[in-house]
């Protein structure tokens, strides 16, 4: 089948402007993944979920600019016992970065050409199961073209978190990151990532959670205004395995999150939540696939959005329970708190269930902060800025209770505080 | 303490007046308690007073020794020295009990210029006052009202003015859905606060709740006006005999 001429032109103008990386143990997948890209094209807007999200932007042959910002903050996770990997602008930056080694985990670099057996029964394979029924372009692009990444081998219970830092300078800067990670039987890891990364930035991550492994990950993009942002996670859970994912963003013109989570074993665990705070030009996109194909499994997604100023958040969610997946918990809430008249929600969730024996919710709500709590709480003395701060944080305190470390939620609960305080001031 | 001088009230958004010229002052130490039949404008009275969106003021006054009320914000008003104890308390999911008290405790003391208070005295102090009133520390970990019991409930709000220590303290029915016990405790709560420089303004619709918080003055208010003002006996005789003659001898 033939691709529609505009896609086909936008698909050869950006892979004309990338070299597919010498590769190694990885060459045959990146081919494999060209071949896919090629033959799928670019998302257009035509796409049926790309309806509220306009891809011209990622797809373009060059990112658009991107100021980087001076924070003024200290970074997320830096008073956390972690290992820590450096980015910039998408270059890996040894000074900056711990040396990559801990107890209970072996990680390399996907730039390294040193044969990484493990990794190649995964590079490019959970995406490719991702594909369908949903194509996903970028991750496929991403496959083919990555410069760099993580190989974390998860062996026993990590010693510490790992925490992948992405550092933005470079105003024009184009990162493509794919990291892999593999999580033995018993075996147990938490993964941080915080920062912008680039003007634009595509991030794949492949997660393979064995039976009993546990994954957590926790995610803090950045606060740069202007970048642009597509990220892919593919999860695959075997037998009473747990993987939960939650996502901050704040700020950034275009975020487009992309969960693609399969549950192959049964018992097993899976919440992917995320928060976002922005306003004025933030467009921020969440589409997420949970399938359960195994029984007894909990899929939970939670997803708030604060949205200001004329700010779009979009919600794309859906749980598939294929036949004999019995026993499936499935659990879905989109929800956006809109702090003005300007601001939209765009929200499409969706069940399709062919187990007669499961248990799936989905709900979604869009709606202003709660009159009558506020007078509550300011005629006890709350100024009313404040008392809008208390609301929203508790808006969003649904998702961020997804976070299992207090710690953590802590950190992130941290940075809404100071968003929010950033704009009373 | 509170002067309240021909207030009429209507709802903003449709043209309806629920109070029609309250006159009611509330003198520093005093108990004062309303009492009048569903419907006739007590709340109204509390939420105005309080600083409630959705109603307007189209006469009349309301001074907190001696200041204006009806031009500040909700906030300020807390600030001096306004309380008002909910007939409905509202459930805040996501808020903590504790955060939240604390926030009000504090903001009320800078907007005061006071000193605020620091996290282990605040926590001294606040577990005290739960004690006694039998509010467990679980139940201060927990979002604002969120499961509380209906007595739960109105304890809280006890708590709250315990904590915030306010001059002019409204209570609308705090005593409904209270059992014996609770309401014994609730009231001892009240008493406890009684001094010179506080005043109570009750609203209730029992004698119960005034046979432990003896009220100095009586009013009962009919159809958006205070129509009568007695002593403590005003409340037995509405407990007695009910409104109807009190309204009978308006017209
Ligand atoms: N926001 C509102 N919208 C519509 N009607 C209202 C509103 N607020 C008050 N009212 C009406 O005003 C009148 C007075 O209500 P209010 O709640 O003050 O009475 P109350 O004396 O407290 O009664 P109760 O003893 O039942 O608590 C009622 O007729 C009520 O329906
Ligand atoms: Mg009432």
């Amino acid at each position: 089948m033939s691709l529609p001429k505009a896609k086909q032109d936008a698909t050869e103008a950006r892979l004309e402007r990338l070299n597919l990386p010498e590769g190694g143990w990885s060459a045959s997948a990146r081919r494999d993944a060209l071949d896919r890209v090629t033959a799928m094209g670019l998302p257009g807007a035509r796409d049926e979920y790309w309806k509220y999200t306009r891809p011209d932007t990622l797809n373009a042959p060059e990112a658009p600019p991107a100021e980087a910002l001076d924070a003024h903050e200290a970074p997320i996770f830096g008073e956390r016992d972690r290992l820590k990997v450096v980015f910039v602008d998408g270059v890996f930056d040894a000074g900056a970065s711990d040396n990559l080694a801990m107890e209970g985990v072996e990680i390399a670099r996907l730039a390294e050409t040193a044969d990484i057996h493990w990794a190649q029964d995964i590079y490019g394979k959970l995406e490719t199961r991702g594909q369908t029924p949903v194509q996903r372009p970028h991750a496929a692009l991403n496959t083919a073209f990555a410069s760099d990444g993580l190989l974390i081998h998860v062996t026993g219970k990590a010693a510490k978190p790992i925490h992948i830092n992405y550092v933005h300078k470079e105003t024009q800067s184009d990162a493509i990151l794919h990291h892999v990670v593999k999580v033995d039987a018993g075996a147990e890891l938490t993964i941080l990532e915080s920062g912008p990364a680039a003007a634009r930035f595509n991030k794949v991550v492949e997660a393979d959670i064995a039976d009993t492994g546990r994954l957590h990950h926790v995610c803090a993009q950045g606060r740069d205004h202007a970048r642009r942002a597509v990220t892919h996670l593919f999860a695959r859970l075997g037998t009473e395995s747990a993987f939960k994912s939650f996502t901050l963003t704040v700020n950034g013109v275009l975020t487009r999150n992309e969960a693609v989570v399969e549950f192959t074993g049964d018992d097993a665990v899976a919440h992917i939540a995320g928060a976002c705070m922005g306003d004025g030009d933030f467009h921020h996109d969440d589409t997420v696939f949970v399938t359960h194909d195994a029984v007894n499994c909990e899929s939970r997604q939670v997803f708030k959005k604060v949205l200001r100023n004329g700010a779009v958040g979009v919600f794309q969610g859906k749980i598939l329970v294929k036949a004999g997946a019995q026993k499936t918990d499935g659990y879905q809430i989109s929800q956006s708190l809109l702090l003005d008249d300007d601001s939209q929600f765009l929200a499409k969730p969706e069940l399709e269930i062919y187990a007669d024996d499961v248990a799936c919710s989905h709900g979604s709500t869009s709606g202003a902060i709660d009159e009558d709590s506020l007078f509550y709480l300011c005629a006890r003395g709350v100024p009313r800025g404040i008392a809008e701060d208390m609301m929203t944080i508790a808006f969003i305190a649904e998702a961020v209770t997804e976070i299992e470390d207090e710690g953590l939620r802590e950190d992130l609960v941290e940075r809404v505080e100071a968003w929010l305080a950033r704009r009373r001031a | 303490m509170l002067e309240i001088k021909n207030l009429h009230v209507k709802l903003e958004e449709e043209d309806k007046q629920i109070l029609k010229g309250v006159d009611l002052t509330v003198e520093a130490g005093k108990v004062h308690a309303i009492m009048g039949p569903n419907g006739s404008g007590k709340s109204t009275l509390s939420y105005v007073l309080s600083g409630r969106d959705g109603y307007e003021v189209t006469e009349g006054s309301a001074t907190l020794m001696g200041e204006d009320i009806l031009d500040m914000e909700v906030e300020e008003r807390a600030a001096a020295g306004l309380f008002l104890a909910f007939q409905y308390p509202v459930e805040i999911p996501g808020v903590g009990n504790m955060t939240f008290l604390r926030t009000a405790v504090n903001a009320q003391r800078k907007a005061r210029g006071q000193e605020e208070m620091s996290a282990a005295e605040f926590l001294k102090v606040i577990r005290e006052k739960a004690k006694s009133l039998k509010i467990d520390a679980e139940m201060l970990k927990r979002p604002v009202n969120v499961g509380f019991s209906g007595g739960e409930k109105k304890r809280n709000e006890i708590l709250q003015m315990a904590m915030l220590e306010p001059k002019m303290c409204i209570l609308d029915e705090t005593d409904s859905g209270l059992d014996v016990d609770a309401m014994k405790l609730v009231a001892d709560g009240v008493n406890a606060l009684r001094d010179e420089g506080r005043a109570f303004l009750v609203i209730t619709h029992y004698q119960r709740l005034l046979d432990h918080i003896k009220p100095d003055v009586v009013h009962i208010m009919a159809n958006g006006r205070i129509i009568k003002t007695g002593g403590p006996e005003l409340a037995l005789e509405v407990e007695n005999h009910g409104y109807a003659d009190l309204l009978a001898e308006e017209v």
